[in-house]
């Protein structure tokens, strides 16, 4: 495209937006009802909100130290916000509005919440759900949304092709650490790994990796910083095949989803994944448990990009509550199949549904 | 999809037209979208209710002025209120007297912390100074590595010790002292708020160095724990500012918000893409209307209506929809736009617009051509650019100091816009795919035709009654949506 055309288009662009901007601005005449149903949510965030105006603002989220497990600690953070919806004996409005704060509180997200609140009242409305209080129910409900779920971790057993797992994110999720657990756990297990070195963005992402293959005994395939990382991909699929490896687990840099041309690399990343010996059977998005409502538009994007088959919930040992994978795995089909519950190499386990809801209300 | 706050608001206040000031009544009902729009966006709660309440306070009693409807008032003032809340004082960095000026980064893991050490490296050169970046994070493996490549990057010596990250950081002042280095900047190894043994380490490199400035590194993406870890992080090192990262995702960084109101230090620097030279002090009002996911609308009617002479603006709108056109509204609206300001950053208002024609190479000069291009041809071939030929365009290239090709880009560029504007106009309630590369229809009768629309200026151009206008208008029709980071 040549200069003037450039010019041509963004002056276009700018008098066509002012202009539109401006009509934009004298017409909106949107009838409510065409917002998308925010009534009942809106109603349901004012519950809560005045409640929440009636405590002393600040109580509700204090870390204890005091706690043995990490996991322990974090469940105790919120402990306070329901302890007054455990004791009550009967369901009162108020329970419901208690719940749906947790379920905000956790970075479920106010639609998700307000909805499953409401299938939690039906059920104990209709009769179904025998439980006394609210929070019962609405674990009960939870647990049946994200239960169902095939959470294994596919591989290619045939001893000839080599599976491909390929991990994807945003910046600052914990790809690299997770594949490094990922390589301990599986070589422990008695798999030959190969770590293909994908991140070639992030400075010394390689030798973080290196690091870890060092640890795990596990082979890397690396390449020069700022290599194609579908090309290191691809050496690391031929190196694997030719050591006759069972896994490869391909790290890749972080992007935001919102960047186009890093989402084309990504998808060239698996394609040629795949144009040799390797046939990619996972590809994980690493979700980082902090991560409030744009977690739904990561793992949205993502999905369409590279077809993701599972969640790597990490950080989970922190005071988060990681409540957005709530909305990928209902909304997207997307299970979560591994939890990040601290730095060593054992903290990477298998995720629990009935755990995952406690959790989440503890 | 979320709309805009105004959106909301419009419905809510369509009764109120005709009264004078907003009661407590109206106030309400819009306090509901506002809350959602906050927890949408990631505000905490706690946080939430405390915003509302100050809200309602301000806008309850406020005049409604003529210039805008109540909605957008509404919209304005809590937009003033979220940016006073974000902003307020400034973080106006001192040197210490006795350098070197020691500069604390400490965090979640994952929020940045490495990267942002060696942007703020190279924001001090910039200011004429010589930090030295000290390496104590020595968890992550090859976190330390990964920071001497960022350094060598931008030209700036990292310090560090192998075994201990207090000692690598207490050892670093000798180092600058010695190699006279004037800002230490140490980088710290991600923690999480709830792990006493961690904490209690970052507290003694704190103990040990002594910061001027001790900043928390938050990222935009962090949903309600924000407030949790901000807090505990506030409680053990009495945190000076903020550094925002990972805002060049779509992330509306509601957390922001959390941080700040819990730590009541400012938002210091803001970091707005993966370059080191993507780091720049923070814009209070930039997040705020991200916050509600309006991009920089409101400030960009703001000039528009100061710009545009309303009635003229809206003939001109209604033209451009009805596919009636022509380059010398083309011309009166561009000279227009030139006078809200530089281009460039009208165009980073604007929400929708793709980053490749955000981060376009802009020469205002050229527009200077294409103004003298339009200013070469007759009255008819503005009205009607489809006369132009081959010969007419010798003669405009000519009188206009271009070459034809110029002429040609010029008008198929003009005609594509047109026939895409055309398409968004007929949008109404079906969403024709056709609309944006429709050609324009046969041409016969089309200049009579303008010239009655032009000549009924005057009358009524706003449908009667509720016309529902997509969101799609606000994005640049024709380009790929969804590729703007916060602003969709």
């Amino acid at each position: 495209m040549t200069p003037a055309v450039v010019v041509v288009l963004v002056v276009v662009a700018a008098v066509v937006l002012v202009a539109v901007v401006v009509v934009v601005a004298r017409r909106r005449r949107r009838s409510r009802a065409d917002a998308g149903g925010g009534g009942a949510v809106g109603q349901l965030a004012d519950r809560v909100i005045d409640r929440v105006a009636e405590r002393d603002p600040g109580t509700a989220a204090e870390a204890s130290p005091s706690l043995r497990d990490r996991l322990g600690k974090a469940r105790a953070a919120l402990a306070g916000s329901l302890a007054s919806a455990f004791e009550k004996p009967s369901i009162s409005e108020d329970s419901w509005t208690e719940v749906t704060e947790a379920l905000i509180r956790a970075d479920v997200g106010l639609s998700v919440s307000s909805e499953i609140v409401g299938a939690a009242r039906a059920r104990v409305a209709a009769g179904s759900d025998e439980s006394a209080q609210a929070v019962a129910a609405l674990q009960a409900e939870l647990r049946e949304r994200l239960s169902g779920f095939d959470r294994s971790l596919a591989r290619r057993d045939d001893g000839r092709r080599p599976s491909v797992w390929l991990f994807v994110g945003v910046n600052g999720t914990g790809k690299t650490t997770t594949i490094g657990k990922l390589a301990k756990r599986e070589s422990d297990r008695g798999a030959l790994v190969v770590l293909a070195a994908g991140d070639t963005f992030r400075a010394a992402a390689a030798d973080q990796l290196a690091m870890w293959a060092e640890r795990s005994s596990a082979h890397i395939v690396r390449g020069a910083e700022g290599a194609d990382p579908a090309s290191v991909v691809f050496d690391a699929v031929e190196s694997a095949a030719a050591r006759r490896a069972d896994l490869v687990l391909a790290d890749t840099a972080g992007r935001f989803h919102t960047s186009q041309n890093l989402m084309s690399e990504l998808q060239k990343v698996r394609r040629v994944a795949e144009k040799g010996s390797g046939v990619v059977t996972e590809t994980l998005l690493v979700l980082d448990a902090t991560t409030g409502q744009n977690g739904l538009a990561q793992a949205r994007q993502f999905t369409e990009a590279v077809n993701v088959t599972g969640v790597v919930l990490t950080k989970l040992d922190g005071s988060a509550k990681g409540g957005i994978v709530v909305s990928v795995q209902t909304e997207l089909g997307v299970p979560v199949k591994l939890v990040g519950v601290g730095e060593g190499v054992a903290d990477l386990v298998p995720f629990d549904e009935s755990e995952f809801v406690d959790a989440l209300f503890a | 999809m979320f709309e805009t706050l105004t959106d909301r608001f419009e419905a809510a206040f369509t009764k109120l037209r005709g009264r004078g000031r907003l009661s407590a009544d109206d106030v309400d009902e819009t306090l509901t979208e506002i809350r959602v729009a906050l927890l949408e966006a990631d505000v905490n709660l706690d946080v939430v209710t405390n915003l509302t309440a100050r809200i309602r306070e301000r806008a309850v009693g406020e005049e409604l002025s003529r210039a805008l409807n109540p909605a957008q008032q509404v919209v304005k003032i809590v937009l003033s209120e979220l940016t006073t809340s974000l902003g307020g004082e400034r973080l106006s960095l001192t040197y210490a007297s006795k350098p070197p000026t020691v500069v604390l980064l400490a965090g979640l893991q994952g929020t940045g912390k490495t990267t942002n050490a060696a942007k703020l490296a190279q924001w001090f050169l910039r200011q004429g100074r010589s930090p030295l970046l000290v390496g104590a994070d020595l968890q992550r493996p090859a976190a330390v590595e990964q920071l001497r490549t960022l350094g060598g990057r931008v030209g700036v010596p990292v310090f560090s010790h192998s075994r201990s990250p207090v000692k690598a950081a207490s050892a670093s002042l000798a180092e600058a002292t010695r190699t006279g280095r004037d800002v230490v900047i140490v980088d710290t190894a991600g923690r999480l708020a709830i792990d006493a043994e961690m904490m209690d380490q970052v507290r003694r490199i704190s103990k040990a160095v002594k910061p001027h400035y001790t900043f928390l590194v938050v990222d935009a993406t962090v949903g309600q724990d924000a407030v949790s870890s901000a807090r505990a992080f506030h409680d053990s090192l009495a945190l000076d500012g903020v550094i925002l990262t990972k805002l060049d995702g779509d992330a509306r960084g509601g957390a922001a918000l959390s941080v700040k109101e819990v730590v009541g230090r400012p938002i210091a620097f803001a970091s707005v893409g993966e370059k080191l030279d993507d780091f720049e002090p923070f814009h209070p009002d930039r997040l705020a209307s991200r916050i509600l996911g309006m991009g920089d609308v409101e400030t960009l009617i703001d000039k528009a209506e100061s710009a545009f002479e309303a009635d003229e603006a809206e003939q001109t709108a209604t033209r451009l929809l009805e596919g009636t056109f022509t380059l010398d509204d083309f011309l009166s609206t561009m000279q227009q736009v030139l006078g809200m300001g530089n281009l460039r950053s009208l165009i980073g208002m604007m929400p929708g617009v793709p980053r490749e024609l955000r981060s376009a190479d802009i020469d205002e000069g050229r527009i200077g051509r294409i103004t003298g291009m339009i200013h070469s041809m007759t009255p008819a071939e503005r009205a009607d650019p489809d006369i132009i030929d081959a010969s007419r365009r010798q003669r405009i290239a000519a009188g206009s100091g271009c070459r034809p090709g110029d002429v040609k880009s010029l008008i198929d560029q003009f005609k594509q816009m047109r026939s895409m504007m055309k398409g968004l106009g007929g949008l109404g309630g079906k969403r024709s795919s056709a609309g944006s590369r429709a050609r324009p229809a046969k041409q016969s009768g089309r200049s009579k035709q303008k010239a009655g629309a032009q000549r009924r200026g005057g009358g009524r151009t706003t449908p009667k009654g509720p016309k529902p206008v997509s969101k799609a208008p606000l994005a640049l029709p024709g380009l790929e949506k969804g590729d703007w980071p916060g602003f969709n």
